[in-house]
């Protein structure tokens, strides 16, 4: 009689320490994977910033330099194309990403391409409203460099959660999937960044 | 003789407190802490028990010490009544991009209020002729890119190609805070500056001890006339001379706040 209730008060004490460590391994990845979402949104909201700065450069460009037209178009269509890819952020598959790193890399050529043009037009060039769009798009740029980092150290650290043992194990039960990060931009260096 | 033991070991407790106290004090007058580069690449965040949060780190040397606590007292006290962080970095070389790097440096110490994320940045690299501003997210709004890149290109820029860093330095933070007008106010508690209430207390209750048993015995009394000066001399000169500037005036008191930065502002080269 003794006996079988210190069984059964074993067999609940381990079932209750195996209940908190599953609810603690849940929750944490919840909290990693959620970090990611966010991060992802800002990644998209800063994406969203540049889309947004591009009806009012194109037009500023127009006043000054209205016969490069293949050039402007090419800026107007390459953004529709890239504000158009959008991604389940519930799930984000490398394919998913790769098409959206796509399509905003199309944007950024057409830019390029587009500001090279520029160069071509001095007075332009010298227009106060120009220059502050540039700037505003520079510091666009900078943001998506930023939050795309973010997003990408906000999955690693979900990924190398789930992965790691025993989160190999208990993500497939969890239903956690692995999500996928941008691809790195070549030319990272080793030297130290910065010299007191 | 053994009220005597006691007393020495009150004051050799109290040389253990004071001169920290005030060496970390008079250290905002000297030079800036060394700081340590971390496995990020970014420069270790200053502690807070260690080093008094400054407003102006100037590894590059570009400014004297007294333009430098010009402009630390400037940025604290536009903290004071607005909580808002302005921090000036000047260092020999950025290798990365100065703008991405000035991100992360900012983002990493947390430079502004947290959830205000009312914090700035101007980062000089003075070997490759580069200046960034970079703005928290709270700041975006109303110092924009384009408002950062006027500042750099007719604050800044025509005077430190004379060399004139202080005064370019000056007329950035002049116009920042122009811009910024309004903004933000400072709800933080006020900190309390200075000594403890507690080191003043058993500061007169030893020295009345010390002034009634000197009085009633003259001859045991060599260690006493050396010890208590010193305390006073030691600790005591730099911090008090310096007057109220250097009190509480160089930095921000409470340290960081752990503001976000997201890529916020401009960058120029001169």
């Amino acid at each position: 009689m003794k006996k079988s209730l210190a069984v059964l008060g074993g067999i609940l004490l381990l079932a209750f320490i195996l209940y908190r460590f599953f609810v603690g391994f849940y929750n944490t990845g919840v909290e990693y994977q959620e970090n990611a979402k966010t991060a992802w949104s800002k990644v998209e909201s800063a994406y969203q910033r540049r889309a947004d700065l591009i009806p009012n450069l194109v037009n500023t460009v127009k006043g000054y330099a209205a016969h490069e037209k293949g050039t402007l178009e090419a800026v107007v269509n390459a953004r529709a194309a890239a504000t158009q890819t959008k991604i389940d952020p519930t799930n984000i598959t490398p394919e998913q990403l790769a098409k959206f790193q796509q399509a905003q890399q199309g944007l950024s050529g057409a830019l390029s391409r587009l500001l090279v043009t520029v160069e071509k037009y001095p007075e332009l060039k010298a227009d106060q409203h120009f220059s502050e769009l540039q700037s505003q798009l520079e510091g666009t740029e900078n943001r998506i460099k930023v939050e795309r980092d973010r997003y990408n150290d906000a999955v690693n650290k979900y990924n190398i959660y789930i992965r790691k043992f025993p989160g190999n194990l208990l993500a497939g039960m969890f239903g956690f999937k692995p999500m996928a990060r941008f691809q790195s931009d070549k030319g990272a260096e080793k030297a130290p960044k910065v010299e007191f | 003789m053994r009220v005597k033991y006691f007393l020495s070991l009150l004051f050799s407790l109290l040389f253990y407190f004071l001169p920290n106290q005030f060496l970390a004090q008079s250290g905002v007058e000297n030079d800036i802490p060394p700081l340590k580069i971390e496995a990020d690449g970014l420069p270790a965040k200053p502690s807070l028990s260690v080093q008094k949060t400054h407003s102006v780190y100037d590894y590059a040397q570009l400014l004297s010490p007294q333009q430098r606590r010009m402009l630390e007292q400037k940025l604290s006290k536009y903290y004071d009544s607005t909580s808002t962080q302005i921090v000036i970095a000047t260092v020999h070389k950025v290798n990365d991009d100065i703008a991405l790097y000035g991100t992360e440096w900012a983002h990493k110490w947390g430079i502004g209020q947290q959830g205000q994320d009312n914090g700035l940045l101007i980062l000089i690299s003075k070997d490759d002729h580069k200046i960034t501003i970079r703005t928290g997210y709270g700041l975006e709004d109303r110092l924009t890119d384009a408002l950062s890149k006027r500042i750099i290109t007719r604050d800044i820029i025509p005077y430190f190609k004379k060399e004139q860093y202080f005064e370019g330095l000056n007329k950035a933070v002049d116009d920042i805070i122009k811009v910024l007008d309004g903004a933000y106010q400072n709800n933080l508690k006020p900190e309390k500056e200075g000594i403890p209430i507690w080191i003043i207390i058993i500061f007169i209750i030893i020295f009345f001890i010390l002034v009634s048993r000197g009085a009633g015995d003259q001859n045991s009394g060599g260690w006493r006339s050396g010890g208590g000066p010193i305390i006073f001399s030691s600790g005591g000169r730099s911090s008090w001379s310096g007057g109220g500037s250097s009190w509480g005036g160089g930095g921000f008191s409470g340290g960081f706040g752990g503001g976000g930065f997201g890529g916020g502002g401009a960058s120029g080269s001169w």
